[in-house]
C-alpha cells in the first residue's frame, strides 16, 4: 500500500501546484477558446457533419498535446532530484497520469461545450456517446503523451521533439477515435462501437503497462 | 572463409528472383496481370524491414540491461537499414499502384499506414540526434525503440485488417495465399525473401562495423575497453576475404 499512499500523496501535491497557479489550465483553456473562435471566424458555420467532427478532433489534439506536454517539461532539474528521492518512479508515472487524465477531462468537456454552442448549426444526434469517444479520447491522449513527454524532457529541446515523437505513435489512435466519433455523429445504435471502444480501452491498458515497464530505465538519470 | 557463404548466398538468391522473376512466366489474374511480378520485389523489402526491426529492438532491449555501446551502435544501425528497406518498400508499392490503381499515391490505408511506421523510425534517428550525451541517448532511444516496435506491428498488420483497402490481401481482395500464388511464383518469392533479407542484414553489418570503427577512431579511450577491441579484431580478419562482395 506504499504506492497508493505515495500516489495518493503526489497527485494532492500536483493539483495543489496547479490550483495555486493555475497556469496548465489556463493556457489551454485559452488556447482552446481562441482556436474556437479563430475556427468560427473563419468557417462561420459549418453545417457538414464530417467537417465538425474533423475540426474538433483537430483542436483537442493540439490542446492535449500542449497541455500534457507542460506536466514533466516543466519540472526545473531541482525538483526532478527532489522527486527522485523521494517517490518511487511507478508512482510518479502513476501519479503523473491521473492527473493528466483528470485535468484533460475537465478541459475536453469544457471545450466541448464550448465547441457546440458556437458551431451551433449542427448537433450530433447521439451526444451521449460522442461524449464517450471525447472522455476515452481525453484518457488516451493523456496515457500517451504522458509517457512520449517523459521520453522528450529527458533530450535537449524538448517542445518540438514532443510533437515529432508523438504523432506517429498517436495516429492509430487518433483513427479508433475518430471512427467512434463519426459513429456518434452519423446516429448509429451503441451496438456497432463497441468494437472501437474495446479497442481503446485495450490500447490504453497496453500503454499503460508499457510506460510502468519502461519508466524506471528513463528515471535513474 | 566461412562467415561470406551467406552473402554469396544472398547476391546469388537475389540475381536469380530478379531475372527470374521477371521472365517467368505468372499466372493471370485480373487486373494485375504481369504486374503481379511485383510481388517479388515489393514483399520482400518489408520481410526484410520487418526482420531488420526486430533486430533492433532486441538489441534496444540488450543495451538497456547491459549498458554496452557495441549494442547501441547495433540497435540504430539496423534501424538505418530497415529504413531503407521501409523506403524502398513504399517506392516499389507506389509504382505497382501506378499501374494498377492509377496513382502513385492513392492515400489507400495500408499506403498510408506504412508511411507512418517508416516515420515512426524516423523519429527514432530524430531523438538520437537531439541527445548528446552517449550513454543517455543510448537509454531513451532504446526506450522509444521498444515503445515503436509494437506500433508498428499494429499498424502494418492489425490496423489494414478493420479498414477498407484496395491493397492485395486486406479489404477483401485476392491475398497472395495458396489460392493465388501458383507453385511457378513460389519458386521465385521464396528465394526472394530470403535473398533480401541476406542482404538487408549484410547492408546491416557492414554498417555497423563502419560505425563500430568511426567510433573507435572517435575516443582514444574506449579502445580500452574488451568488447570494441575484440569485434575491430574480428572485423580486420574479414576485410581481406569478404570485403570485394
Amino acid at each position: 500500500m506504499q504506492l497508493a499512499k505515495e500516489v495518493k500523496y503526489l497527485i494532492h501535491k500536483e493539483v495543489l501546484l496547479e490550483w495555486r497557479s493555475k497556469y496548465t489550465i489556463n493556457g489551454i483553456l485559452l488556447y482552446v477558446v481562441s482556436t474556437i473562435f479563430t475556427c468560427y471566424l473563419s468557417f462561420v458555420s459549418l453545417s457538414d457533419k464530417l467537417a465538425w467532427n474533423a475540426l474538433f478532433w483537430i483542436i483537442l489534439l493540439f490542446a492535449s498535446i500542449n497541455g500534457v506536454s507542460k506536466s514533466f517539461l516543466q519540472e526545473t532539474k531541482g525538483q526532478q532530484l527532489y522527486n527522485y528521492i523521494l517517490a518511487s518512479p511507478a508512482a510518479i508515472l502513476i501519479s503523473k497520469t491521473v492527473y493528466n487524465i483528470v485535468l484533460m477531462l475537465v478541459l475536453t468537456t469544457i471545450a466541448l461545450g464550448f465547441y457546440t454552442l458556437v458551431f451551433d448549426t449542427f448537433t450530433p444526434p447521439d451526444l451521449l456517446l460522442y461524449y464517450v469517444a471525447v472522455i476515452m479520447g481525453s484518457i488516451s491522449f493523456s496515457t500517451v503523451f504522458t509517457m512520449v513527454s517523459a521520453i522528450a524532457s529527458k533530450a535537449g529541446n524538448g517542445g518540438m521533439l514532443m510533437a515529432i515523437l508523438s504523432f506517429p505513435i498517436i495516429i492509430p489512435v487518433l483513427i479508433l477515435l475518430i471512427k467512434l466519433a463519426k459513429n456518434a455523429v452519423d446516429g448509429l445504435p451503441w451496438e456497432n462501437s463497441y468494437d472501437e471502444i474495446g479497442m481503446l480501452l485495450l490500447v490504453n491498458v497496453l500503454t499503460v503497462a508499457t510506460s510502468l515497464l519502461l519508466f524506471p530505465y528513463l528515471w535513474r538519470d | 572463409m566461412n562467415k561470406i557463404w551467406w552473402k554469396i548466398l544472398g547476391s546469388v538468391l537475389v540475381i536469380y528472383t530478379a531475372i527470374a522473376g521477371l521472365l517467368l512466366g505468372v499466372p493471370r489474374l485480373p487486373i494485375i496481370n504481369e504486374s503481379i511480378r511485383n510481388l517479388y520485389f515489393h514483399v520482400p523489402m518489408w520481410f526484410a524491414m520487418i526482420v531488420l526491426f526486430s533486430i533492433s529492438v532486441f538489441y534496444s532491449i540488450k543495451s538497456l540491461s547491459s549498458k554496452s555501446e557495441i549494442d547501441d551502435i547495433k540497435a540504430v544501425e539496423s534501424v538505418n537499414a530497415g529504413i531503407v528497406f521501409g523506403l524502398l518498400g513504399l517506392v516499389t508499392g507506389a509504382i505497382w499502384a501506378k499501374y494498377t490503381w492509377g496513382q502513385f499515391w492513392s492515400f489507400d490505408p495500408k499506403q498510408n499506414f506504412a508511411a507512418i511506421s517508416v516515420l515512426l523510425y524516423f523519429a527514432y534517428l530524430i531523438l538520437r540526434n537531439a541527445i548528446d550525451e552517449e550513454q543517455k541517448r543510448a537509454k531513451i532511444s532504446a526506450i522509444y525503440n521498444i515503445f515503436a516496435f509494437p506500433m508498428m506491428v499494429v499498424l502494418l498488420f492489425v490496423l489494414p485488417r478493420l479498414k477498407d483497402s484496395l491493397h492485395p490481401g486486406n479489404g477483401g481482395n485476392p491475398g497472395f495465399n495458396s489460392y493465388d500464388l501458383d507453385s511457378r511464383m513460389r519458386m521465385v518469392f521464396y528465394p526472394a525473401c530470403l535473398g533480401w533479407i541476406l542482404i538487408g542484414y549484410w547492408f546491416y553489418t557492414i554498417r555497423f562495423r563502419l560505425r563500430s570503427i568511426e567510433n573507435v577512431l572517435n575516443n582514444a579511450e574506449a579502445f580500452e575497453s574488451k568488447d570494441i577491441q575484440d569485434s575491430f579484431a574480428t572485423s580486420k580478419n574479414q576485410s581481406p576475404a569478404g570485403e570485394n562482395k
